[in-house]
């Protein structure tokens, strides 16, 4: 793992799961595979606080353990699913799209909980949807049953792996950790539930400021007497699906794209037909794109779509885009030039591109430089003469590929440190503006005075709410920054994956 | 040229062979092909290598014409080892010799060359576009505000591990008002412990002080995965530094655990019990007064 990745992976544990698991958590990452006694050792940390932290992160699928040799179990953790924490918001609006709000909600449990029976997904997931209901009004558990089941369909969400029933008692001891198996067929089962039952709204008396604990709240309230119908079938989000589904969309997009220039230059009043589309089929298949290839005549015709050239395409055309935005569009036309002519010198890349000698020499070594170009050496003789060989440009997709994702991770890291220094920088301002929200708003339940409200409201000053807002303004843009590179991120770790399969 | 790419890569490991030499020194050397650091970019060396492209990544040190440094960065093709071998031949044998054909990069004889960079870039260098807008419209923002929601929930959640407060000097009698995190160390949630390692699971613990008045029964004989159980709780009461288990009080321990985890229940209702007032209504009132510090313009009455 390099360096950036690592530093990306302790900026989210920490902002996710607090100090403690994040130590636990890098050292797991930069280290390797170890056992609960050199970790603690190695972190400083108490034998107590390792075991909490290990056991958060083997709950939300981070790290994983295994059973070696003489009964010592060891954790090995998992980075690049530490990086997909980024991408949760985008996983659920993704459900909420296809399976709207009770979607939504079920996939954002079982991302934040790591791994949940379906009872208590369904459960959880009905509580919320009533408290957003008029009053009155509940949500049938078997609602958001249905929900879960077609999730389940399309495997959305999956089956975690789990403990094997033992038909035979052991006779030695049991084992210091379970071995935890899964197969296919039995990664989408849905067990056999009849779960009756309506949401629960939380009565206002119960509202408590969150974190302090009610007095005398009973300790085994009814539900937990109740024996669990599917005790011990834990279900967790499946990202490679969600994935699949980005991979997919964007592939729609980039040729909706290109449909549209396509229909914009055939004449008014076409009404699509059957000929047309077939018309249209062979404009895809001939397009310089190759998303869709033509393979044989069977059935009138079968294409393709050649996924891993659509996918080098969308990692080209990010590469092209981010060449000319840092660089300016000269820049690009160049690096377009050489992209298209796979290798060409000095001389031809002044003359193609008809940009002066000093200004395209000026620019191609700036993306030198940076890596988004590379120089190839053909030897003219065999003893390499410098003279005598050739020089030639080139884009090495994949390495340019790789370059630039890093150059993501790295970014993503900046970004949420920059976030953290002004949140902190402003955090008296933030408590003391949350407060005073707090008291506005009991006020408002206890009925006071418009004269009162307005009181409490002066208590932050006008350039005070001002650098409010500008906080505000600042977090956001940062925030939405780091989805926007998380996109990137995610169309260049799909092609590298490909690229690599392949080979 | 700029040398930022230099500088991205100041926190990769360095195998240097050269580690001792100042790098005043290592610009000075004649213009070879590894003539300087090697970098051992840990950016993903081993891919790189895979991809039998690039073995590794390397500083070209030219020098041109008398007191002008050319940096140039590039990738070299491994399809080329005997160059190596021909550029370490012409070592020191005169240092207008280059490691390429100028013309053919395009450096034309007598053509101003930039100025050296003998520092780092600036950490903030110069934007020269500006960044394309950022997504607005109405999923941007949906997704953006899920974003900062998801963040404060996973503060609240159990999973979010504090660390324990340091004891203050003195005990304070607001202490006992407060319940700080959960008792003995515990984790606030309960996972599945048939699916994690037993030895991550934390007995709780009681302070020694509060078992002795309970006096216990005799227990009915235990059977042997009761002994391996004990065996173990007392493995972990070992490692603990509180405790020292000596043999007289291994058997009383033993039962006392026992007792002890059946009897949590009643015990933790009992200590919620022992204040008479209802722990969310206390204000120890240190909030009060505090925070206005600044722009004392108005008087306080």
């Amino acid at each position: 793992m390099t360096q950036a990745e690592i530093k990306l992976c302790s900026l989210l544990l920490q902002e996710h799961f607090g100090e403690i698991v994040e130590k636990i958590g890098v050292h797991l990452i930069r280290t390797g595979s170890q056992p609960l006694r050199v970790i603690a050792h190695d972190t400083g940390t108490s034998l107590d606080q390792v075991k909490k932290a290990l056991c958060v992160l083997i709950q939300h699928n981070l790290v994983i353990y295994q059973v070696h040799k003489r009964g010592v179990v060891e954790y090995e953790a998992q980075c690049s699913r530490v990086l997909r924490m980024l991408r949760y918001p985008r996983y659920i609006y993704t459900a909420k799209t296809l399976y709207s709000d009770t979607g939504e909600l079920i996939v954002e449990e079982l991302l934040l909980n790591g791994k949940m029976t379906m009872s208590a997904v369904v459960k959880k997931v009905a509580d919320r949807l009533t408290e957003t209901m008029e009053d009155g009004k509940t949500m049938d558990y078997a609602e958001v049953s249905n929900t879960f089941v077609r999730l389940a369909d399309t495997h959305f969400v999956q089956r975690c792996p789990f403990v094997p029933a033992t038909e035979n008692s052991d006779p030695g001891p049991p084992p210091p950790a379970p071995t935890l198996v899964i197969n296919e067929k039995d990664m989408y089962l849905v067990p056999k539930l009849s779960l009756i039952g309506k949401g629960k709204r939380r009565r206002s008396s119960d509202e408590d400021a969150t974190g302090e604990p009610k007095a005398k709240r009973p300790k085994h309230t009814a539900d937990n007497k109740e024996p669990i119908p599917d005790d011990g079938i834990y279900w967790q989000a499946n990202l490679d699906r969600f994935h699949q589904h980005f991979r997919d969309q964007g592939i729609v997009s980039a040729v909706a794209n290109r449909m549209d220039q396509i229909f914009r230059s055939l004449p008014v009043g076409y009404n699509i037909s059957k000929q047309v589309l077939d018309q249209y089929l062979t404009l895809l298949a001939d397009d310089p794109l190759e998303f869709v290839g033509k393979s044989g005549d069977s059935g009138g015709g079968m294409y393709v779509i050649n996924l891993h050239k659509a996918l080098g395409s969308l990692a080209t055309a990010t590469l092209e885009s981010v060449v000319q935005e840092r660089f300016g569009s000269r820049c690009a036309r160049i690096f377009r030039l050489v992209l298209q002519k796979k290798h060409l010198e000095q001389k031809q890349v002044e003359d193609f591109a008809m940009i002066p000698a000093k200004e395209a020499k000026d620019m191609l070594y700036k993306m030198l430089s940076e890596n988004f170009i590379s120089l190839q050496e053909i030897p003219k003789t065999p003893d390499h003469a410098p003279s005598r060989t050739f020089y030639l440009y080139t884009v090495n997709i994949l390495s340019a590929a790789r370059m630039l994702l890093h150059r993501c991770y790295k970014s993503i890291a900046n970004l949420i440190e920059r976030r953290q220094f002004e949140t902190k920088e402003n955090k008296r301002l933030l408590e003391k503006s949350q407060r005073v929200e707090a008291i506005i708003a009991s006020m408002q339940a206890t009925g006071a005075e418009e004269a009162q409200l307005q009181e409490i409201e002066e208590m932050i000053t006008a350039p005070e709410r001002q650098q409010l807002e500008t906080l505000k303004r600042n977090v956001n843009k940062l925030d939405a920054s780091e989805i926007q590179v998380d996109e990137t991120i995610f169309l260049l770790e799909s092609y590298i994956e490909s690229t690599m399969k392949r080979q | 040229m700029s040398q930022h790419f230099l500088e991205e890569e100041r926190n990769v490991k360095v195998t240097d062979k050269w580690a001792d030499l100042p790098p005043q020194l290592l610009q000075d050397w004649p213009g070879e092909l590894t003539n300087g650091k090697l970098w051992e970019a840990d950016l993903e060396r081993h891919r790189l290598e895979e991809d039998q492209q690039i073995s590794s990544w390397l500083r070209l040190g030219l020098r041109v014409g008398e007191g002008q440094q050319v940096f140039l960065i590039g990738s070299l093709n491994t399809q080329a080892p005997s160059t190596m071998a021909s550029r370490g031949g012409g070592r020191g044998r005169g240092r207008g010799q280059l490691t390429f054909n100028m013309e053919a990069v395009g450096i034309g004889k007598g053509d101003a060359l930039p100025p050296p960079t003998l520092q780092p870039s600036p950490l903030f260098p110069p934007l020269e576009f500006r960044p394309v807008p950022l997504p607005s419209g109405e999923e941007g923002e949906y997704v953006l505000a899920l974003k900062q929601e998801l963040r404060g929930a996973m503060r609240q959640l159990p999973y979010f591990i504090r660390p324990a407060v340091p004891k203050r000097d003195v005990e304070r009698y607001s202490d006992k008002y407060q319940m700080s995190g959960p008792l003995d160390n515990a984790i606030d949630w309960n996972p599945d412990w048939r699916r994690l390692p037993r030895e991550l699971k934390i007995r709780v613990r009681k302070l020694q002080k509060e078992r002795t008045t309970i006096l216990l029964p005799k227990r009915p004989p235990k059977t042997t995965e009761d002994k391996e159980e004990t065996i173990q709780k007392l493995e972990t009461l070992e490692k603990k530094e509180e405790e020292v288990t000596s043999e007289e009080d291994e058997e009383k321990e033993e039962e006392e655990e026992k007792e002890e985890e059946e009897e949590e229940e009643y015990d933790e209702e009992e200590h919620e019990e022992e204040t008479d007032y209802i722990m969310s209504y206390f204000d120890n009132g240190e909030d009060f007064g505090g925070d206005s510090d600044d722009n004392m313009d108005e008087a306080i009455y």
